[in-house]
């Protein structure tokens, strides 16, 4: 019992009743096949590649932040490793350090900026998506001819990056699992996670209190780039092939499994298991509706219902976890 | 006799042209509540921002157990163990009580690169910490601090406040915003900062109030000292007076009587 209240306390009560009644509803409504819809790759690999950029920008959400530059360092993170290891054949182990450390740069530049100026960060990587766009588009035309840029990785990345489990399930599955351990442990177990909490809820009063919150925006918007490269950099071993464009789609993606999973917009509310679920339920009811007897073209409509019944249960329960009301009550 | 914890001496505070403190003369004292009266824009609140480190006098001196100190900044002011309670309490009302307690003091427990922040530990002392402040309905240091009372809040921000090492309380208007009851609570809570040996610095525009807990009275207009008195020199009605400049309020009393009656009658 005690479980269960805290359940309907906590960030992702609202995104754990989303799941089960998006199911439900394409089994009973739909006439999903459990079965099938379960152990289908087609959800899983999609909710993992947003997924490991989701923990991120969903720690920069709470601690009042927000980077968009994602959807253009997937696709640069792809085109760095392509560049150096297809295109110029260096070691592999190059081109991901380098795919790897481009997003560390533009991470202290997102970050630097939004820190140093006054400027929303939503504008900041608005502009740094445009112009790492620009730059990814200009590098895979001039320097290797063509968007889509050839890479034959060595059997060990393979294994570990751009591996097809049971022909299948992306291996990238696993690096969200054990990511979402991390970002878990940093977000609800360390100072670190409590610092993003109190940065969320009053930034002002979290200076004075002695938090670092220029140097904890600054490391947030460095693991949110970095792990979009990250993305890019196992989608380019895994298909041995690059897109310049693939990234867009992620940026309405991401936000929306974050806000399904019960962050708050304004930042100071969510968790780690609620951006998890968020973004398993956001993937089931993308990729799960073509499990169903429902008619492809109504996708948008159940996708747009689902995500405003979640919001309205994230802002329902929110108001819950205010209540006092102990249990003698 | 012991120096006052805090005295400022002869402050002045001008922003360019615009002089918005004269000559500001107060003092301090361990188990003592200092209660600074004033109508809105008389300087309280650039006499709290000099008192708490956010602004830096334009002349005169800010002493501190007789010896003078500067502060350059809100951590030094912290530091040297004054702590400001703002009127909504300073806290973050979606975290809960434990977490929010030690912002940027966390106590962890493991060691080094594995230091866990110590959740349990934390809900603990924050909850004692309250409850020795006579709060005792708040019981489980998870709950969000959105969740407690406005009273409540602020005795929480004045309990953390008390924990962390403070000498010198500053209570900006901390009972503007609340009911009654609320009201007495926090009045309460200051009282007992008071016996546990902190100099209070009141600031508020309720006369009430501040008769209920005050020892020392200074009232500010336009942005000097005009009145400085102990507990009990003054009525509330000449304090009253005092704050609204003059006579002033008698007058305004009696025309809003008599506009009531003619309403009445009418």
């Amino acid at each position: 019992m005690v479980l269960i209240r805290n359940l309907f306390r906590s960030p992702a009560a609202a995104s754990v009743l989303s799941l089960v009644a998006t199911v439900a509803f394409y089994v009973l409504v739909g006439r999903a096949d459990v079965l099938a819809l379960v152990s289908a790759a087609s959800w899983l690999n999609f909710a993992a590649n947003l997924g490991i950029v989701a923990l991120p920008v969903g720690l920069l959400m709470v601690a009042g932040e927000i980077d968009i530059s994602f959807g253009a360092m997937i696709p640069a993170g792809a085109i760095t490793t392509a560049l150096l290891s297809g295109t110029y054949g260096l070691p592999i182990e190059i081109g991901m350090l380098g795919a790897l450390s481009l997003g560390v740069i533009v991470g202290l530049v997102n970050g630097i900026l939004s820190t140093s100026t006054k400027v929303p960060s939503l504008l900041i990587t608005l502009g740094t998506l445009t112009v790492m766009q620009g730059i990814v588009l200009w590098a895979a035309m001039h320097l290797a001819g063509n968007a889509s840029i050839p890479l034959q990785a060595p059997a060990w990345a393979k294994f570990l990056f751009g591996q097809l489990i049971n022909n299948s399930h992306q291996v990238i599955i696993a690096w969200w699992i054990i990511l979402v351990g991390v970002f878990g442990l940093l977000l609800h177990k360390t100072s670190f996670g409590n610092w993003i909490y109190a940065m969320g809820g009053d930034k002002t009063s979290a200076r004075n209190a002695g938090v670092p919150t220029e140097r904890v925006t600054i490391m947030l918007f460095v693991f949110s780039a970095v792990s979009a490269c990250f993305v890019g950099m196992c989608g380019a071993i895994l298909f041995n092939t690059t897109q310049v464009s693939g990234g867009m789609s992620y940026i309405f993606n991401v936000i929306a499994s974050i806000v399904v999973g019960g962050v708050l917009l304004s930042g100071g509310f969510g968790s780690v298991m609620g951006i998890f679920i968020g973004t398993l339920t956001f993937s089931i009811v993308n990729k799960g509706i073509s499990f169903t007897k429902i008619n492809p073209n109504w996708a948008n409509l159940v996708i747009g219902v689902v995500l405003v019944l979640a919001m309205v249960m994230n802002e329902y329960f929110r108001k819950r976890a205010f209540h006092y009301g102990s249990a003698s009550k | 006799m012991t120096h006052p914890i805090l005295a400022l001496n002869h402050i002045n505070k001008s922003f360019g042209p615009i002089d918005v403190l004269h000559d500001i003369s107060l003092t301090v004292r361990a188990g003592e509540v200092l209660c600074l009266l004033g109508d809105n824009g008389a300087g309280k609140s650039t006499l709290i921002k000099i008192l708490s480190g956010v602004h830096i006098p334009t002349s005169g001196t800010i002493e501190m157990d007789g010896a003078p100190v500067s502060f350059q900044s809100p951590r030094d002011a912290s530091g040297r163990g004054i702590a400001t309670v703002h009127q909504f309490g300073g806290t973050f009302p979606l975290m809960s009580i434990g977490r929010s307690f030690f912002v940027g003091a966390e106590p962890t427990k493991g060691w080094g690169p594995f230091k866990i922040f110590d959740r349990k530990k934390a809900n603990e002392i924050a909850i004692k910490s309250i409850r020795d402040f006579g709060i005792t309905r708040i019981d489980d240091g998870e709950r969000l601090v959105g969740g407690l009372s406005g009273g409540e809040r602020q005795s929480l921000a004045i309990a953390r406040a008390v924990y962390f090492g403070a000498r010198v309380l500053i209570l900006d208007e901390p009972t503007a915003a609340l009911g009654i009851k609320q009201a007495a609570h926090v009045l309460r809570i200051v009282n007992q900062a008071k016996k546990k040996g902190l100099a209070v610095v009141f600031i508020t525009h309720q006369v009430t109030h501040a008769m209920a807990v005050g020892d020392h009275f200074a009232v500010l207009i336009r942005g000097s000292i005009a009145a400085d008195f102990k507990k009990g020199d003054k009525t509330r009605e000449e304090i009253t007076d005092l704050m609204a400049g003059g006579s002033a309020m008698a007058e305004l009393e009696a025309e809003i009587e008599s506009d009531a009656h003619h309403a009445h009658v009418a």
